[in-house]
């Protein structure tokens, strides 16, 4: 890994900026230079949001996301708004409940993200973090400790295994 | 020769002041110098700030820590004061236009906050300085050089703004009732929580040319004879009520102070460490 | 050495409460909104005050009546808010009341793009208040560096006894990027000079001998003096026409003449470069990427950062144009720090412009082409 860049996007309150800033702390963890940044504004109330997540071996100079490596979607809204944004040859991760977008060019993991939370977790709040255990599980952005570490330093008081069985269900969903 | 009160709190090589022959501002300035006078407050302890007006320039004459800011502005300057050392005596000398026009928003304010500032008003109906505009205290009908066919405006009741906005002291008097004037300063001063003390002063050279007022003698005796006590006051028939305006201290309550309240605030962290 | 993944925002108050900030006065306005919300939290905590005022005019005000009393202090806004400021901001140049002002800029005029980057407050920044003066518009890129120029705008302010404007993005006030926190040896603080005299002797505006500022006691601390707005004598005391031009001078001069300390920049590349390009803030960060991209094509590129953008670093500047044959000034407007480049350098060389308007970050790739397009190796 020398550079990647993420789009986490889902509509708004499902977690997905914690998530980003979660994953950017895994990799400060790791020794690495990282950068999140998110929409603000009416645009980060309902709708399609977004967190957006550089990690690098390098200094980041320019901040922003233009082509992700990564895409992440939970919702189908956000899914279309930003399918655009994602690099021929990228990673695309979507729940289950999202229909196949017609990209052959990139691959696509299509996964009970949201059921698993809701459904297995008793908890739909922790969608983000079965999809950091995902993403990661995918793309060994970082390393497993350190994600772990970022997850319990993060989240409120109380909910810490929680969490951490979030992203352990988040891992168990790739093979 | 100077009297010992000039001595003691004026600075006397910033004298003479601008004011006009007449004006009843050196009368309500020597009232908040005999306020302090009589509390026995220590020189260093004490911040005047004013705004922008005639009024406004009392502090530069005043022996204590002085403070002449912008335009309608002087209670928000007044407030960095007394947030940053609530321990001193924290006094803001304002005109009508500079307090409840363009600073109608801050003083509205600093009375919701009940913080512990004494602000005096130097109501002489107009805007003296800029040369005899109509501000928001003059009455109905009254002219000034931008009024020149009669003011359309209704005017602002101050104490009455003050009470509805949350000070939790209030009274007004008049330059020719020196002396419960500086009672009602003093009073105000003593509160703990935002004072506000309006002072009906004559404007001879402005509101009293455009209104064939008289001479500055012949405003102060209208002023005398308009001042009515508000116990008087409530048995007067709306008829009588016409052309005179009630004095007295209407307002005089405790609750909470803002800085000490933020003080409060502070100390529960520090016993938290403990 | 402590790392952190650190909100640019959050590090302006970080920075702040490092250099000892006490006071803070603000109004919510976004992008700036984090910097009040965390001062809030902080401040009671280390025995110092927040209050949240009716409006950014009331805001400047009490920052600077704090600023008198003897407590460090900072306000932050936005946009209109920054409009809002300058009446004040003008009474804290002449008065020489120390306070920081931080300007996290929005698209505009008036609401305007309501909350996407700008660079639109380049000018406004120098010349906001009305009336003849100087002042230090400091220009952070980085969390690192918001973290670092806030504790230098408060030092500056201290130093020179004026108000210091931080001008920041939103792109970096509201992103999160690893931060090192420095130790104590590493950092500088300066506290502004108080009085030796006797009360008596104090003359509140006085420049003694070899100093730049008069010396500055605290309200409260036993020297009574008088503060105004007006053209004032070394008394303070108001002074009328024949005292202005001497203090007016003195003003502007007191900043004007120690721009080689007020003054700091970043060169990059600028050795064998035939063009550069002029940028600051998140602007830079882009035009640096660029610059990778196209020293790898072969093209020698390199770029001026101007940290501190008033004063304007006009001797770099000067030289510079002696050393390149093209100088491109990018920035998140139509052009206003071209305006300076262009006065400074447009005799010797040839100056540009690019821009933007549309409240989105300049990407490398836009930078790529224009310096492409003209370029002449």
């Amino acid at each position: 890994m020398k550079h990647k860049e993420l789009r986490l996007s889902g509509s708004g309150g499902q977690g997905l900026i914690t998530g980003g800033i979660i994953l950017a702390e895994a990799a400060l963890h790791d020794g690495l230079n990282a950068i999140q940044s998110q929409s603000y504004g009416p645009e980060a109330r309902g709708g399609a949001s977004k967190a957006e997540v550089i990690l690098s071996e390098e200094a980041i100079d320019y901040p922003k996301v233009e082509k992700s490596d990564i895409l992440l979607s939970l919702t189908q809204l956000s899914c279309d708004k930003y399918i655009g944004g994602l690099k021929s040859g990228g990673i695309l991760i979507i729940d289950e409940s999202i229909e196949t977008p017609d990209r052959d060019d990139v691959t696509i993991y299509r996964v009970p993200i949201l059921d698993t939370a809701t459904n297995k977790l008793n908890k739909s709040m922790v969608a983000n973090i079965v999809a950091l255990g995902v993403i990661n599980k995918i793309t060994n952005l970082v390393s497993k400790e350190s994600l772990e570490k970022a997850v319990i330093g993060r989240v409120p008081k109380g909910t810490e295994e929680l969490n951490t069985s979030a992203l352990y269900e988040g891992y168990n969903l790739i093979n | 020769m100077a009297s010992t009160l000039v001595k003691k709190y004026f600075r006397e090589d910033t004298l003479p002041h601008i004011w006009c022959p007449g004006c009843g501002n050196g009368i309500v300035t020597r009232a908040i110098v005999k306020a302090i006078d009589s509390l026995g407050l220590d020189k260093d302890d004490v911040c005047i700030v004013s705004g922008i007006g005639c009024s406004s320039r009392a502090p530069g004459y005043l022996d204590f820590n002085t403070l002449h800011t912008t335009h309608g502005r002087a209670l928000a300057f007044a407030t960095g004061v007394k947030m940053a050392n609530p321990k001193l005596n924290v006094i803001v000398v304002t005109g009508d236009g500079d307090s409840s026009a363009i600073g109608g928003n801050h003083l509205i304010h600093a009375c919701r906050r009940n913080i512990d500032i004494t602000t005096i008003v130097f109501n002489n109906n107009i805007y003296g300085m800029t040369g005899g505009q109509y501000s928001p205290t003059t009455p109905t009908g009254d002219k000034g050089t931008t009024a020149p066919y009669g003011n359309l405006d209704a005017n602002f009741d101050l104490c009455e703004l003050t009470k509805g906005a949350g000070a939790s002291y209030i009274a007004r008097g008049t330059a020719y009732a020196a002396k419960q004037l500086e009672k009602y300063i003093a009073d105000g001063i003593k509160n703990k929580g935002f004072s506000f003390i309006e002072a009906i002063t004559a404007c001879p050279t402005y509101y009293g040319r455009k209104n064939k007022k008289g001479s500055a003698v012949d405003m102060l005796q209208t002023v005398k004879e308009s001042a009515v006590m508000d116990k008087a006051w409530d048995k007067l028939t709306e008829e009588q009520k016409e052309g005179k305006f009630k004095i007295g201290k209407f307002h005089d309550v405790k609750k909470p102070e803002y800085t000490e309240q933020y003080g409060k605030l502070i100390e529960s962290f520090n016993k938290g460490e403990d | 050495m402590t790392i952190k993944l650190m909100q640019g925002n959050e590090a302006c108050v970080e920075g702040a409460l490092r250099a000892g900030m006490k006071f803070y006065a603000g109004y919510p306005i976004t992008p700036s909104t984090e910097i009040a919300e965390i001062s809030a939290v902080e401040l009671p905590k280390i025995g110092g005050k927040f209050i949240q005022m009716e409006d950014e005019i009331s805001s400047m005000g009490a920052t600077i009546g704090a600023s008198l009393t003897g407590l460090k202090s900072m306000t932050a806004t936005s946009g209109p808010g920054f409009s809002l400021k300058q009446e004040n901001l003008g009474y804290g140049i002449i008065s020489e009341v120390p306070c920081v002002v931080v300007n996290v800029q929005r698209g505009g005029p008036s609401t305007g793009l309501p909350t996407s980057p700008a660079q639109g407050d380049i000018m406004q920044s120098k010349w906001g208040t009305h009336g003849d003066h100087s002042i230090i518009v400091l220009y952070p890129n980085s969390v690192r560096e918001i973290y670092d120029i806030t504790i230098r705008s408060f030092n500056l302010s201290e130093k020179y006894r004026t108000p210091v404007i931080l001008l920041l993005d939103e792109v970096i006030g509201h992103m999160r990027e690893r931060i090192e926190i420095p130790k104590d040896a590493e950092i500088e603080i300066i506290d502004r000079k108080k009085p030796t005299c006797s009360p008596e002797e104090y003359k509140a505006y006085e420049v003694k001998e070899g100093e730049i500022v008069p010396d500055m006691a605290a309200f409260g601390s036993g020297y009574r003096y008088h503060v105004t707005g007006l053209v004032h004598s070394e008394t303070g005391f108001p002074a009328g026409a024949t005292k202005a031009e001497g203090l007016m001078r003195r003003l502007i001069d007191k900043i004007e003449d120690n721009t080689e300390d007020i003054c700091t920049f970043e060169e990059y590349m600028l050795d064998d470069a035939d063009t550069a390009i002029v940028a600051f803030g998140c602007t830079s960060r882009s035009a640096k990427s660029a610059i990778k991209s196209l020293r790898k094509d072969g093209y020698k590129v390199g770029m001026f950062r101007p940290i501190t953008i008033w004063p304007s670093p006009e001797k770099q500047l000067e030289k510079l144009s002696k050393e390149v044959k093209r100088i491109l000034v990018v920035e998140m407007n139509d052009g206003q720090y071209y305006l300076e480049v262009d006065r400074i350098a447009g005799k010797n060389t040839k100056v540009e412009k690019y821009g933007r308007l549309n409240g989105e970050i300049i990407p490398p790739d836009e930078i790529i082409s224009v310096v492409k397009e003209g370029y002449n190796g």
